[in-house]
């Protein structure tokens, strides 16, 4: 590269470092002060490009002046939206346990998608350029857009704002305390509920906004709230919660190592090539591993003070009532029965259900009684499958065998990441195993030749004697309730209670003789293996295996079943992931705008059930005995 | 020789000296008052001694072994019962529950997979209960617990281990003056009965004059006073310290 | 009266007769809606269509064609037991559709296993038909393979040497890549490759692409890229001043779902290839125009055609076979010859690969929207590796 080579890439990486910093401030302020993780963020971002699409399109094409008054316009329309989704659901679960308002959130991504769809059609929408700033200016002899440049310098005058706006005046100052010390603000006889909803507004302006600015550069398209809602995260952790320099910094890192990955290109070293155009595909999540790895805390976050309860904490375990054991134990006899009454596809779903009651239990081990949320646990799911796939494939190996060996090679790959993982807390942990997910998920996805790519493997069927349908469900039943059964086992056994005692209170289990790092790495390692195992048992019952399997979305799936079961309770992850899967199943085949329909059941669950589905009805019986 | 011997200890917070340089010793079956006002360092003492804070300079030892820069679970492996200021309980388990934790870890019992916690030492965990008053609390969440019974609690928690030393940071805080007096009579007998050495703060004067034996006076980090109850309370630095430092000596807190 | 009362009891008697809907061929459709609704929505209108004129025309053997459609939900797993339902719950003779190539892949496996016909519709991935072809699974379109052959006749003419290459980092794009370069070395003695881009699908980085490509001067481009990637190229592409003077070849840029969103941007000159839906002048493809706007009020998309053959080959391979028998209508389908809006196809024998060709021409701006100008007919059939080595690549069944 020359150096105005270097220059145009550096300039590149601040041009998109720009709208992705709105997006990210906009997240790390909700975050900050409400504590909500805004799945729907990179929802708003498309909205906010849609509506300024619309905007500019109709009205924007003459003048500079109508130009940016449709982006400002559609920036403030988003606001608006964000002011009424916060009033109107997310205001109702605050007293709802931790991440409880990320299932609201989830919702309302499904649902979005599903109205841009039904307004905007299917078809991507290219907006038109910026009136004024349609050329190129020389830069060191090469062309560079002058939207760009107008682009770069956005991200700065924005974070002034948002500086002036947090320091300058009596509410930023408010907002800067509750990030802080959110009960303090309560203390200051403030009225928190329109705080909260004001900062909710703010973010998805920002978030629109960022939006907005994109219309000149890339069209309007539907999956532009996935793409845009992991970066956003990405550069909120690695800037430091909270922390809007941090995100502007973190934007610009990002940015620009993107745009040199992408201008240095292959490398010959050590007879191979190596490409950094394709590792531009995880690039962001490698470096917010390092960056974790080394600051706990991001670039410019401070360490986190004792976590907060801002709910209820959860009502002491106790082993379930006698007549819910025998519940329990008809529930599992009436399945085994099952194949003889029907012959069905309910079998099938049913085998769905298990895995995914496995998985979720898996994940709910963690967040709950081990008290570490993660993101990336379709990881071990997915090891678990890729290795019993590539032993099938490559060696022969026996589906029997593979049934031991890809838990454990989950649990290895959980083990090495877990080391890194333990030594994080709260959402910065959530996010490093996001981190790690994505960097196993793209390994699968490169690597062509032994992983099959981003095409997967195919032909993984279980042998003769399971084969038959009927076979594998109950092979698979089996498997899943021993699973179950184990987990439920061990939160009782002292290694789970410790486990729970130090979620408690970390600095009590270490004043007595508590090494629980140790204990919480284990703990990861163990639910790696059992999350392998459902794994396992996935790809057997589906014949083949692709990366979407180890994918952001499949860990997505795994959180919301957890959370509609109820995080505070043993079996809301099996209920969980049988409501979500049936819901699904069903409302996908009856009626065209499935997501939508999906979306506002779940948001409905929400309202109606704020402890989760399990959680509502304990909640019930214990009123009903008392 | 002493249970706990101090020595030179220090640390500082940026540009605060929370603790400055000091030394002290505790007997066993002994009861060190360590008293100062708000910010004096007492805590940052006591966080120094259980490993949960490494000093700048200086050595801990207990009964004649360094312990300085040890983490805090091996402190209390080594014999050190510790109660918070702040109470730190396991808020989703039961009382009983809270000290068989302790109890588990205590007996090594912790990477344990088959039995279940609540079966596991039970009997011991009721004793321990009992000894500081709360047996009838034992099947409550501790989430829902007073913060007098949260102390003791945590005593119970604390004596676990069957320790040495117990470094007890304001054990009576939040409590009623009666339950106070009981509370610092009950870990008074059971230290004779055990020849358990105990460190502890305490804001309330009557409870320190009542069950001292020793008392130890920080001020801004400093140590300014070292002796039986009557020598310090007649000690003008001490004096001038609570007088004039606005709080009434024998009221301070 | 009495004679009233007698045309009323067989009235009854026919309704009664009549009312068990005459018997029902059921065909099992899934597919990623909600993932890919640009391509897809075309698409189920095309099938529709097919199959209201099917029925119109009396079905097949004396049987009405019932299409059970799906959501796939767009993955492997989801869609496997989409599949699933249809096959137990839904009892459907065969399978039909498929949008991206891993959930083909994972389709036509279970197609394998269950032992029941599966027509890809669109999946583009060689592998369907080749590496992991088995005897079950057919495919419609032409594939990546094919349509990147039908755009080295452009590049060979162009005479550059010089070459970048950009593509959407997955397999689609690198097997465009790799028979590319494998086509074109072949035919150009000399030819060099002197960057290649792979940003990941639908986040490219467009400006920083363009420059990367310019930074090693090349003198023509090969891109695969389609969707929001290419249009984000496309517009930076044309601001850095990137296409002056160079030749650029792109994969699939002249269908309608791609072409269509780029407007006034769209970059001339560029070879491609698509569907000039408005200019073919065959007899099938109007009559198929023409029905389509009819019933739609829309022009097609290529989605459009995909749909529309597919049944049209699940039809024809149903007549053939004369009967819904999984093992007949294998055999139909191997040979099996039909018209299509695109002229006549045929399922090859050797690897179940269809002839179904595809539009080659150059992107023009007319009236501030993108056409294809210049475009020739590629007949699917004359664009695949010779026969010896298509056998190798097959496994043997
Ligand atoms: N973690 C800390 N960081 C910075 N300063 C601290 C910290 N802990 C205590 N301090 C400061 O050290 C001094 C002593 O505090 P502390 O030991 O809590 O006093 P005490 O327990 O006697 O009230 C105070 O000035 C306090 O503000
Ligand atoms: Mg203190």
């Amino acid at each position: 590269m020359t150096l105005a080579d270097i220059t145009i890439q550096l300039l590149n990486g601040l041009a998109g470092a720009s709208s992705l910093f709105l997006v990210a401030a906009g997240l790390s302020l909700i975050f900050g002060v409400t504590r909500i993780v805004n799945f729907a963020h990179g929802s708003l971002f498309m909205l906010g490009v849609y509506i300024a699409y619309s905007l500019t399109d109709q009205f924007g094409r003459g003048s500079p002046l109508a130009f940016w008054s449709c982006v400002l316009a559609a920036g403030v329309a988003v606001g608006v939206i964000g002011f009424v989704v916060e009033i109107l659901l997310l205001r109702r679960i605050y007293q709802a346990p931790e991440l409880f308002q990320l299932l609201a959130t989830f919702g309302l991504v499904l649902v979005i998608k599903d109205v841009v769809l039904k307004l905007w059609g299917p078809e991507d929408l290219l907006g038109p350029r910026a009136p004024g700033l349609r050329g190129a200016v020389q830069v060191m002899g090469k062309s560079f857009p002058e939207y760009d440049l107008v682009l770069i310098a956005v991200g700065p005058i924005m974070l002034g704002l948002i500086w002036l706006v947090l320091n300058r005046t009596r509410w930023g100052v408010l907002v800067r305390a509750a990030t802080q010390d959110r009960d303090m603000v309560g203390a200051l006889g403030v009225n928190q509920a329109w705080l909260f909803t004001g900062v909710f507004a703010l973010g998805s302006f920002l978030a629109g906004l960022g939006g907005a600015l994109q219309v000149p550069r890339e069209p309007a398209q539907l999956f532009l709230d996935i793409t845009v809602i992991s970066d956003a995260f990405v550069v909120v952790v690695v800037g430091g919660l909270g922390s809007i320099p941090g995100a502007f910094l973190a934007a610009l890192l990002i940015g620009v190592i993107k745009a040199f990955c992408i201008g240095i290109g292959d490398v010959q070293a050590f007879g191979t090539t190596f490409s950094f155009s394709k590792f531009t595909l995880v690039v962001e999540f490698v470096v917010m591993a390092i960056v974790l790895v080394i600051r706990p805390w991001g670039l410019l976050g401070k360490p986190a003070g004792e976590p907060r309860h801002t709910a209820a904490t959860e009502a002491p375990l106790k082993p379930l009532p006698g007549w819910l054991v025998l519940g329990f134990a008809g529930l599992g006899a009436a399945l085994l029965v099952l194949p003889v009454f029907t012959q069905s596809y309910l079998l099938i779903l049913l085998i769905d259900v298990f895995v995914f009651a496995l998985f979720a239990a898996s994940l709910h081990f963690l967040m709950g009684p081990a008290g570490m949320v993660s993101f990336g646990h379709a990881a071990y799911l997915g090891i678990g499958a890729y290795a019993a796939a590539l032993m099938v494939l490559r060696a022969g190996i026996p589906m029997e065998a593979t049934l031991a060996l890809g838990p454990l090679a989950a649990a290895l790959g959980a083990l090495l990441f877990g080391w890194f993982v333990v030594r994080l807390s709260g959402v910065y942990l959530a996010m490093l195993t996001l981190a790690f997910a994505q960097i196993v998920w793209s390994i699968a996805f490169q690597w062509d030749g032994f992983t099959g790519g981003s095409n997967g493997l195919i032909g993984i069927w279980p042998p003769a004697w399971a084969a038959e349908k009927e076979a594998f469900y109950h092979l698979s039943l089996v498997l899943c309730a021993a699973g179950l059964l184990a987990l439920r086992h061990i939160i009782f056994a002292p290694f789970g209670a410790i486990l729970r005692a130090g979620r408690d209170s970390p600095l009590r289990a270490d004043a007595i003789g508590i090494d629980l790092r140790r204990h919480q790495w284990f703990a990861f390692t163990l639910v790696g293996a059992f999350a392998g195992l459902a794994g396992v048992l996935h790809v057997f019952s589906k014949g083949s295996i692709s990366p979407e399997t180890l994918g952001i979305a499949r860990s997505v799936d795994g959180l919301v079943m957890v959370l509609l079961g109820g995080v505070q309770t043993l079996t809301g992850p099996v209920v969980g992931a049988g409501v979500f899967i049936f819901l699904q199943d069903e409302i996908a085949r009856r009626v065209e705008f499935w997501r939508a329909i999906l979306g506002l059941v779940i948001i409905v669950l929400v309202l109606a059930f704020p402890q989760g589905i399990v959680g509502f009805l304990r909640g019930r019986f214990m009123r009903a005995a008392a | 020789m002493s249970v706990l011997a101090v020595r030179d200890l220090a640390k500082a917070f940026g540009g605060v000296q929370a603790v400055r340089d000091i030394s002290f010793a505790v007997d066993s079956g002994e009861l060190l008052a360590l008293i100062g006002p708000n910010g004096a360092g007492k805590t940052t003492c006591f966080n120094m001694l259980n490993g949960q804070l490494r000093p700048d300079h200086g050595s801990v030892t207990l009964d004649g072994r360094e312990i300085t820069g040890l983490k805090p679970r091996a402190v209390w492996r080594l014999g050190v019962g510790r109660t918070f200021q702040i109470t730190a309980t396991f808020g989703s388990m039961t009382v009983r529950e809270n000290v068989q934790i302790a109890l588990i870890s205590h007996h090594r019992r912790a990477f344990s997979f088959w039995p279940r916690a609540r079966d596991l030492y039970g009997a011991e965990a009721d004793a321990l209960l009992a000894r500081v008053g709360m047996a009838e609390q034992a099947d409550r969440p501790a989430a829902v617990l007073a913060y007098g019974d949260l102390k003791r609690l945590e005593l119970a928690v604390a004596l676990a281990n069957a320790p040495r030393l117990l470094l007890m940071d304001e054990p009576t805080a939040g409590m009623a003056p009666k339950e106070r007096v009981e509370l610092m009579a009950l870990v008074a007998g059971i230290v004779r009965a055990e020849g358990i050495a105990v460190l502890f703060t305490e804001h309330d004067m009557d409870v320190v004059f009542a069950h001292a034996d020793r008392i130890i006076v920080l001020n801004r980090g400093e140590l300014i006073a070292d002796g039986k109850p009557d020598a310090v309370r007649a000690d003008p630095r001490v004096q001038q310290v609570y007088l004039g430092g606005g709080s009434t000596f024998g009221h301070a807190g | 009266m009495k004679s009233i009362t007698k045309a009323i009891m067989l009235a009854l008697a026919g309704a009664v007769f009549a009312a068990p809907v005459a018997a029902q061929i059921k065909v099992g459709e899934l597919n990623s809606y909600k993932n890919f609704p640009a391509f897809l929505e075309p698409y189920k209108k095309g099938w529709e269509l097919a199959l209201e004129e099917a029925n119109a025309a009396g079905g097949v053997l004396g049987q009405k064609i019932e299409v059970v459609s799906r959501d796939d939900g767009g993955n492997p797993g989801d869609a496997v037991r989409v599949a699933e339902e249809l096959l137990t719950r839904e009892k459907v003779s065969l399978l039909m559709g498929t949008f991206p190539s891993h959930v083909g892949l994972a389709v036509s496996n279970l197609a394998n296993q269950r032992k029941v016909l599966f027509v890809a519709a669109e999946p583009l991935t060689d592998k369907i038909v080749w590496d992991n072809g088995n005897k079950y699974t057919f495919r419609l379109r032409a594939s990546t393979y094919m349509q990147t052959a039908m755009l080295i006749d452009g590049a060979v003419k162009s005479g550059k040497k010089r070459w970048a290459i950009v593509y959407p980092n997955y397999e689609y794009g690198q097997a465009a890549t790799a028979a590319f370069k494998k086509l074109l070395a072949a035919r150009v003695p000399g030819v060099e490759f002197v960057v290649e881009q792979a940003p990941p699908l639908g986040k490219i980085e467009a400006g920083a692409v363009a420059d990367a490509i310019a930074q090693a001067k090349p003198d023509a481009i090969f891109s695969s890229l389609f969707g929001p990637d290419l249009a984000k190229f496309v517009r930076e592409g044309n601001t850095r001043g990137l296409f002056k003077g160079m030749t650029v070849l792109n994969l699939l840029a002249g269908e309608p779902e791609y072409l269509d969103p780029l407007k006034d941007e769209t970059p001339e000159g560029w070879i491609v290839t698509g569907y000039p839906w408005a200019e073919i002048q065959t007899a099938e493809h109007k009559a198929f125009l023409a029905a389509y706007q009819k019933k739609y009020n829309d022009y097609p998309r290529l989605g459009s055609i995909v749909g529309y053959a597919t049944v049209q080959t699940v039809v024809a391979a149903l007549k053939k076979a004369g009967s819904t028998d999984t093992e007949k209508l294998v055999a139909a389908m191997k040979g099996l010859e039909h018209m299509t809006p695109f002229g006549k196809i045929t399922y090859r024998a050797i690897d179940h690969q269809s002839t179904m060709g595809a539009y080659v021409g150059k992107l023009a701006l007319k009236d501030g929207k993108g056409v294809m100008v210049d475009w020739t007919f590629a007949d699917g059939k004359d664009y695949l590796p010779p026969d010896s080595e298509v056998m190798k690549l097959r496994p043997k069944e």
